[in-house]
């Protein structure tokens, strides 16, 4: 994923259009942009742009009383905790791995690696099913789950499990390279000097990965609060109970409600716009600690 | 935990740092709780049925066609990524026009807006009297409920990863090389072709592998725009939800076995063309 | 590290509330129905539970959960603890007798009309004035004509349709071959399956794809009320199939959860004047003659035939027309 550039001060381009050498015509130039700026324009700007003016399509009025309803108000409350549980569980999970990986070489690295993306690229579909096939009724622990009155699918627990699941890779896919990158002088340095384990994680490791770190934190989140396909077949649909914000937009969009199912739409681009703005911030304080040890 | 420790057997000098045992350990059991097992869960259910049954489920004419259009599209979907994704990099690390900020930032639109929302947006765009749409219809091309739409919903979830891999290898390209190949009295197209492109190569194809194993799964953004015609626009993962819809669980998990393998080893291949990348650049990410 | 554990043990603490939340909760009844009764279930749930109130003097909440007619049903039989189940299909209730004995098998015989509450059938949608000159189910073979269905392999509704083209076929006498040959040149004409009765109606009315939809009477009516009576036309055709939603009890969930007086109460209601009466308001048609006769201006009469009596058991024509392998999958397959 976008890992490199993380820490990564963004180049001056001037660097580039200055030096005769790394210098394009000017046709050359004007089809590159052209290209690079249409295809931008047709495949991001434009489904964003769509999503607002269908929600406010109906005025602000309308827009208002959509988010405001109590549904979507129940389905906004369950989006938040289930990113609330899944993400710092992943974060845990992160940064754990990341450590056992990066600063230690062992046998089957690179198959351990894969395995922990496997969540990225599996269907999120089939990572709805093996939850029902596990906890379901007639799933593995069906009847144990049963008996002891414990549900996990069609109810919160499942939501968060799949969540889980589909976000899985997220923080420790941008913690292991960054951390690779940064070597393990300083954390041994640090353990010659008497310091133990945690203190050297905490002190020495940690502000060195925080922002790679909180980069894959908000990375999660996006992923784990617009989930659709897993959380689908593991929610159960229940009106104000077991509907995500995902999940709202679909129903609503079924009951010809288009004017609110975009309005609960925009409100998870506008959450994507926010986790855009925020990853820029981060950069940019990336590059300034970068420019600063340099 | 110093048994799992002592089977990965990390080499000597790496030992200095505490906590191989523990956060191995922990990594281990968390992978295993929330992926491996249920994992195998898929595996273990497809196993109900025989060899000559799993091969006839999964080698049915329509999810044969559905694996050519998951597939092909995906490939066709990561093979635009390249070329345009390779565009939109080049163009914001080397040219300054207005708005670049707001174009960098908004290349990861995709991994943040939820695939249904995109699925709708882009249905309402491409559909015959949608914005694009309209435009497209009078020249005879159909995008939204054709294979074309298919491929529009993958192209549009797919357009971070390329962009996000070249993007630090261009910032990080040494103007040096170029000038001495300039100095050399080389082309500026054939300076790209030689010199510029094999550096470029590992994290393109790192783009292109990785923008094609996500296409494959997807479900939310597809479904809305594909049409759903059998033998023409049904994705692979429809096809397992169109067996769940008929209580099939173990046909769908047998189609699901198929996918699980392929990503596997599609992921296995982009972290050793990772690795290669790693190697090639001389870059330790 | 302070803060840290002390979130952990807040984020614990909320995961097991929610855990229990689903548990603890009583006198509420979950409906888990098909995808597009939203809007009659919810004028209904209140209705019912302001009768329970004035009968018992307690209160009940009802919640739904919509979906695919069979994917609840999946749902129903993977564990979803729906205390009622009212779907468009009796194979999606017959499932959950067989896999784990989850409704009575009698579940038929315990409420009137083969415990269905109300009717409706197969209708044609068209555009305003009918450019096309769509009037029966022969129209709709014509090469070159736009015909929008919901996916016969997700949906009930699309299930209907091909066995209302089937048997439209059947009932003037015609031979398997002769409805076979014409129904592959009706989906000849299909260019998109939605999953979804929604899903088809969105396609044809908001995409301007296709010159006909053909769905469920009440659907066809939602959309003409909501979408714009100037734009959409109902067009009824010579004989059209009788579609009875079935209703029944989870019996296991409501002896578990102890909600079984209320959920029956809920379904008897379905059947009550004011049930009926709220049912023929969406434009279902009522079971009731007296209701019928109320409504008598919506429900223009059309000759409709039954599954049971023109093609043979449900148990047998599902199979036969849609399982993998079966006649739909031959049809669209080979076309």
């Amino acid at each position: 994923m976008a890992v490199a550039g993380v820490l990564h001060g963004r180049v001056d381009a001037r660097r580039f259009e200055t030096n005769a050498a790394t210098r394009e015509s000017p046709w050359v130039r004007r089809t590159i942009l052209g290209a690079a700026l249409a295809f931008f324009a047709l495949f991001l700007l434009l489904p964003l742009v769509a999503v607002f003016f269908e929600a406010l399509r109906k005025g602000w009025g309308t827009y208002l009383t959509a988010l405001s309803d109590a549904d979507a108000l129940a389905a906004i409350k369950l989006t938040l905790i289930t990113a609330l549980v899944a993400v710092p569980l992943n974060l845990v999970f992160g940064v754990a791995a990341a450590w056992a990986i990066a600063k230690f070489q062992f046998r089957g690295k690179h198959f351990l690696t894969t395995l922990i993306d496997l969540p990225f690229s599996v269907s999120p579909v089939i990572a709805g099913l093996i939850f029902v096939l596990l906890f379901g009724a007639q799933g593995w622990f069906g009847e144990w789950l049963s008996a002891h009155d414990i549900k996990i699918v069609f109810a919160v627990p499942g939501i968060v499990l799949a969540t889980v699941f589909v976000t899985f890779p997220f923080v420790a896919r941008e913690l292991i390279p960054l951390m690779e990158a940064q070597g393990r002088e300083e954390e041994e340095a640090a353990t010659v000097l008497g310091a133990n384990g945690f203190q050297t994680f905490w002190r020495v490791t940690l502000p060195n990965i925080k922002w790679g770190l909180l980069y894959g934190v908000i990375l999660c989140n996006a992923r784990a609060m617009g989930e659709f396909g897993a959380v689908s077949v593991v929610s159960g649909h229940i009106r104000g109970l077991t509907n995500t914000m995902p999940l709202h937009v679909e129903i609503l969009y079924n009951e010809y409600n288009f004017a609110a199912a975009f309005a609960v739409a925009s409100l998870l681009a506008l959450l994507a716009l926010v986790t855009l703005g925020l990853k820029t911030f981060i950069e940019w304080k990336a590059s300034q600690a970068v420019k600063e040890t340099d | 935990m110093s048994a799992v420790a002592a089977f990965f057997n990390p080499t000597r000098q790496t030992r200095v740092l505490p906590g191989f045992g523990l956060s191995i350990g922990y990594t281990l059991v968390y992978l295993s709780l929330l992926v491996l097992i249920p994992l195998s869960a898929v595996f273990l259910k497809s196993a109900e049925l025989s060899l000559a049954q799993f091969w006839d489920v999964v080698t049915a004419p329509r999810v044969v066609a559905s694996y050519k259009l998951s597939f092909g599209a995906s490939l066709l979907a990561a093979a635009i990524n390249a070329v345009f994704g390779l565009a939109l990099a080049w163009a914001l690390v080397r040219y300054r026009f207005p708005g670049k900020k707001l174009i960098d930032a908004l290349v990861d639109l995709p991994f943040a807006l939820p695939t249904a929302v995109a699925g709708i947006a882009l249905t309402a765009l491409y559909a015959g009297n949608g914005w694009v749409g309209s435009l497209l219809e009078p020249l005879g091309i159909k995008v939204a409920f054709t294979p074309l739409g298919v491929l529009v919903a993958l192209v549009f979830i797919g357009v971070p990863f390329v962009v996000r891999t070249v993007q630090p290898i261009l910032e990080d390209l040494e103007t040096e090389l170029e000038e001495a190949a300039a100095s050399l009295g080389a082309h500026r197209w054939t300076t790209f072709r030689r010199v510029i492109l094999p550096i470029l190569t590992p994290a393109l194809l790192t783009g292109f592998a990785l923008a094609f194993a996500r296409a494959v799964g997807e479900y939310g953004s597809v479904i809305f725009i594909a049409g759903n015609m059998p033998m023409v626009s049904e994705i692979t993962p429809l096809m397992i939800i169109t067996k769940l819809e008929q209580y099939d669980y173990v046909g769908a998990t047998a189609i699901a076995v198929v996918m699980l393998v392929l990503s596997f080893v599609l992921l296995l291949v982009i972290n050793l063309l990772q690795a290669w990348s790693a190697k090639a650049t001389g870059r330790n990410r | 590290m302070n803060t840290r554990s002390l979130t952990l043990r807040s984020l614990l603490a909320a995961a097991i509330a929610s855990l229990s939340f689903g548990a603890a909760a009583q006198s509420t009844l979950l409906n888990a129905s098909y995808d597009v009764s939203r809007e009659l279930y919810k004028d209904v749930n209140p209705a019912f539970g302001a009768a329970w109130k004035a009968k018992t003097g307690k209160d009940v909440t009802v919640n739904q959960s919509h979906g695919g007619s069979s994917k609840q049903a999946m749902s129903v039989a993977a564990g979803l603890e729906a205390d009622v189940v009212t779907m468009n299909q009796s194979t999606d209730i017959d499932i959950l007798v067989e896999r784990g004995g989850l409704v009575a098998a009698d579940w038929r015989d315990r409420y009137p009309h083969q415990a269905t509450p109300y009717t409706t059938t197969s209708v044609f949608l068209v555009r305003k004035g009918n450019p096309k000159n769509i009037k029966d189910w022969a129209d709709l073979a014509r090469p070159g004509l736009g015909v929008i269905v919901p996916n016969p392999k997700t949906s009930g509704n699309g299930r209907y349709t091909w066995l209302a083209a089937w048997g439209s076929v059947k009932a003037q006498g015609g031979s398997d071959a002769d409805a076979q040959a014409f129904v592959s040149k009706v989906f000849a004409n299909v260019p998109v399956l939605d999953g979804g009765g929604r899903g088809a109606t969105t396609t044809f009315t908001q995409r301007d794809v296709g010159d006909v939809l053909v769905t469920f009477e009440n659907e066809a009516a939602l959309i003409a009320r909501e979408l714009g009576a100037d734009k959409f036309e109902v067009v009824y055709p010579s004989i059209s199939i009788d579609a009875s939603a079935p209703v029944a009890v989870v019996e296991s969930v409501a002896a578990k959860r102890g909600t079984a007086a209320e959920a029956r109460a809920y379904l008897d209601f379905l059947f009550s004047e004011d049930g009926q009466r709220i049912i023929a308001k969406h434009y279902f048609r009522p079971r009731s003659e007296k209701v019928l006769a109320e409504f008598a201006d919506r429900f223009p009469p059309i000759k409709t035939f039954k599954v049971e009596e023109l093609l043979g058991p449900w148990k047998e024509v599902h199979p036969k027309h849609f399982a993998d392998g079966g006649l739909y999958d031959k049809t669209v397959v080979n076309r």
